[in-house]
């Protein structure tokens, strides 16, 4: 474990931030930006009240963003509770949209790994395209990192095709050095994606976790030559957040990782606010979010 | 020793309960009419209007959902302070070339509005409300609700009595407001905000921006999160604007031309009434 250790300049990453967060983006670069930020929202409903119904309304809006303006993308998947897939994969049935399921008793994942391996053998057997793991913490903070690094690769082997993103929970990892280590064992172990939260736990995504995590990513491909993604989560929803995270992966890991195949927006209130700058700046006028579906 | 600098203070927004400066950071050099004192106001911009909707948007829930009688308090609590801020309104009053007198007289008129208006705050709703007669087995019934978020353009010769006239009517029916503050006359403007924030009135009820009306008055009735658009004024090609823009999402224009806010004429429960909207509900007779 010795070559994960790595410290973190805290200072440095806010600064470089601040950097980040006061370019402007303005008129036609603002549209595309906003466009690229619909196209890459895994758009999610993970609570325990949620009901078939609700999974297939969600469903018809990643298709039907806003009917009224054409040329709109889709958004790239939608994340459910395991005993949605089906649902989400019937209601989506035809579209390029994936099916993206929490997997591994999300959100705490406080449960031993053979019930872990056999939800995620169950969701990818219905049918998700995507299994989204939450990592033990409370082994990973007692220094247990073997632990955690076998059980990410348990998981990716039981993934199949799947593709795996590996949810770290940053806010309960407590320092940024714990998020960059966490980062390398989940990225060496196997995942594809890494994603910062749950939503669950406060703070969620926060802007100086996502760029140490893309530094590791920017490192690891360095070393091996492999892209792995990066989805931020949680507490992302409005537009202007969005857009500077796009400023962040573009100034860090460059033009290869703007899209949806190796960076996502975990959110469910984005899409609504992104649509209606994007009808502000067409037609010039400040909208209001009675005019736009329920998400 | 060397000689004491006054502090002076920085005339801000009012925005969520926030005086923040203008997010544009452009700012309108104000010399008050006998040249003695210079004031950087805000020059606030389309911007600033914009994020006071959200947080006027936010607040709205929990100010209409207040009950009628605590508004009232409420709305009495701004008159007691601005009764204690008496001395700072008069001096403020007199740098914008009111005499003396007059500064008294409008000082007096504010705080007796307000409380005019907290008297209504909680009788408008059973005055306005009726039973309808149906032909058929319903008990049929109408009331007046808030219409929600409200944009404001306060008048611009008289700055203290126009604002309060303006907003406390408004937020007396449980609206939330974002006002365009006296372009000529804005010094008394933020220190109302200042009155409000130490009232119990909720950050967001009320916001207050200072700027160019021909600047904000686009934005003020284009914004389609606004629901009212109260217009002072008597420029026929504002009124024109207002009207088009208002058809946008059908927000209700209502427009005061020439009116002379000094005058008690000015203060009626109607005017509460004009930025509510009514809502008729049809109840089974006998369940």
């Amino acid at each position: 474990m010795e070559s994960f250790i790595n410290r973190i300049d805290q200072v440095g990453a806010q600064e470089r931030i601040a950097r980040f967060f006061s370019r402007s983006i303005k008129k036609k670069s603002k549209i595309n930006a906003l466009k690229a930020v619909l196209s890459m929202i895994d758009l999610t409903t993970l609570e325990g009240k949620d009901s078939p119904g609700k999974v297939k309304q969600l469903c018809y809006k990643a298709v039907h963003l806003h009917d009224q303006f054409p040329d709109l993308p889709t958004v790239a998947a939608i994340c459910v509770y395991p005993t949605m897939v089906s649902i989400a994969k019937k209601s989506l049935n035809n579209t390029d949209i994936n099916v993206a399921s929490v997997a591994t008793a999300f959100p705490s994942g406080m449960t031993s790994l053979e019930y872990k391996l056999n939800e995620v053998r169950m969701v990818v057997a219905d049918g998700a395209d995507e299994v989204d793991m939450v990592i033990s913490r409370g082994k990973f903070l007692q220094g247990e990192y073997n632990y955690v690094a076998d059980e990410i690769a348990f998981v990716k082997e039981a993934c199949g095709k799947a593709h795996l993103k590996v949810i770290l929970e940053t806010g309960e990892l407590v320092t940024l050095d714990n998020v960059r280590l966490a980062s390398d064992i989940a990225m060496e172990a196997g995942a594809d994606f890494i994603k910062t939260s749950t939503g669950k736990v406060s703070p969620a995504a926060t802007p100086p976790v996502v760029l140490v995590m893309l530094e590791a990513i920017r490192d690891y491909y360095k070393k091996t030559g492999k892209k792995i993604g990066m989805k931020p989560a949680g507490g992302i929803s409005k537009a202007k957040l969005a857009i500077q995270y796009l400023v962040m992966i573009k100034e860090t890991l460059g033009q290869d990782w703007l899209n949806a195949d190796l960076f996502r927006f975990g959110a469910s209130s984005l899409a609504n606010d992104v649509l209606m700058q994007i009808v502000k700046q067409s037609i010039g006028v400040y909208q209001s979010a009675n005019y736009f579906s329920l998400d | 020793m060397s000689k004491r600098e006054d502090i002076k203070k920085t005339y801000k927004l009012y925005i969520g309960g926030k005086f923040p400066r203008t997010e544009s950071g452009r700012y309108i050099k104000w010399t008050d009419p006998k040249s003695t004192t210079t004031v950087n106001i805000c020059r606030g911009s389309r911007k600033d209007f914009r994020n006071a909707v959200v947080a006027a948007r936010e607040t709205l829930c929990g100010w209409s959902s207040k009950t009628a009688y605590n508004r009232s308090q409420i709305l009495y609590r701004i008159g007691e302070m601005l009764e204690g801020r008496r001395s700072q309104f008069m001096d403020e009053l007199v740098v914008q070339g009111s005499t003396k007198k007059g500064a008294e007289k409008e000082i007096d008129q504010s705080i007796d509005r307000l409380i005019y208006y907290a008297g209504w705050a909680d009788k408008y709703q059973q005055i306005f409300s009726r039973v309808n007669p149906v032909a058929l087995p319903y008990f049929n019934f109408s009331y007046p609700e808030p219409m929600g978020v409200v944009s404001a353009v306060a008048p611009n010769d008289s700055s203290l009595i126009g604002l309060v006239s303006i907003i406390a009517p408004i937020i007396a029916g449980g609206n939330t407001v974002v006002v365009l503050a006296s372009e000529e006359n804005p010094l008394c403007s933020i220190t109302f905000a200042e009155v409000l924030h130490t009232s119990d009135v909720s950050g967001g009820v009320v916001n207050i921006l200072t700027g160019h009306r021909s600047e904000l008055v686009e934005q003020f009735s284009s914004h389609m999160d606004v629901n009212a658009i109260v217009y002072c004024g008597n420029k026929p090609e504002e009124i024109k604007l207002i009207q088009e823009n208002a058809a946008l999402n059908v927000k209700r224009p209502v427009v005061y031309s020439d009116e002379n806010w000094f005058d008690k004429n000015t203060q009626d429960p109607y005017r509460i009434l004009n930025t509510l909207e009514t809502k008729t509900t049809w109840h089974p007779v006998g369940v």
